[in-house]
């Protein structure tokens, strides 16, 4: 089983979130292809933590270690940012991003 | 296609790519949620795979289990289960593909040609609850505890933001 075919299925899961940041304008669904990108990295970092476990390296298990971090980073970062979408639909009745804009001037 | 691995990571693949391009692709909210979370599912079985238990059980836990619980409770309460998107400008969403595809494309050369230790398919213990938890406890004790601050100031600051000022 190469590593190869693990980075593979990181960099399309990731460029899957790129693309949905890019083209959605729903901020709840912007927030979720956030949630794909982590994903697609903490993916590659178990990948990577097997491998060089396999190569015989005994510290591969800081890798599983900065995955839990990253996901505890991921569900802090939910809590604040929903509280934020909530406190924008009150005010403005929408997620559309487009509408933010008016921050700009 | 030889032995059973690489089969399952073939179908894990597959369900995990379909269901993120739904999370993109699909129009109404609650749909691309559910399509996220078949996503999650596929990625605890690559953790399975890769003899990840204790990320796997935890991957489910926040992300399937709490996550995703928050996002659909978000969109239940501000009953945004329909299409709300006008969408006036297409040209956008045309540019938003290509500049993703441009990048995978990108991406892929410049990785194709990396040469790597080999994944075997033997058993080791390194994701195993006992031994993360001598790592954590040992090497990581300080990026623990700032997390659980993190997780306190994140706690105190939705509350505040959230809240109807009067």
């Amino acid at each position: 089983m190469p590593v190869q075919y693990y980075i593979f299925l990181s960099i399309a899961l990731f460029c899957i979130g790129v693309m949905g940041v890019l083209m959605r304008r729903n901020a709840i669904i912007i927030f979720m292809c956030i949630e794909l990108m982590l994903n697609a990295v903490n993916l590659l970092m178990v990948a990577f933590s097997k491998m060089w476990a396999d190569a015989g390296r005994v510290d591969a298990s800081s890798a599983q270690l900065f995955v839990f971090f990253i996901m505890v980073v991921a569900a802090a970062e939910v809590a604040i940012g929903l509280a934020i979408i909530t406190m924008v639909y009150r005010n403005t009745h929408s997620v559309d991003i487009n509408i933010l804009n008016r921050l700009k001037n | 296609m030889g032995s059973i691995q690489q089969i399952i990571f073939m179908v894990l693949s597959v369900i995990a790519l379909a269901s993120a391009l739904g999370v993109v692709l699909s129009k109404n909210p609650v749909t691309s949620v559910l399509c996220l979370i078949v996503t999650f599912f596929a990625i605890a079985g690559h953790y399975v795979m890769m003899n990840a238990q204790f990320l796997a059980v935890v991957h489910i836990i926040v992300y399937a289990g709490a996550i995703m619980v928050l996002f659909l409770y978000v969109l239940m309460l501000m009953n945004l289960n329909a299409e709300l998107e006008p969408q006036k400008r297409n040209w956008l969403k045309y540019a938003g593909a290509i500049s993703g595809g441009a990048l995978l494309v990108v991406l892929v050369a410049a990785l194709r040609d990396a040469s790597m230790p080999a994944m075997s398919t033997a058993n080791n213990d390194i994701g195993l609850v006992h031994n993360l938890g001598m790592v954590l406890f040992r090497q990581y004790v300080v990026p623990f505890e700032v997390s659980s601050i993190l997780f306190l100031s994140a706690m105190i600051g939705a509350v505040v933001i959230g809240r109807k000022e009067d």
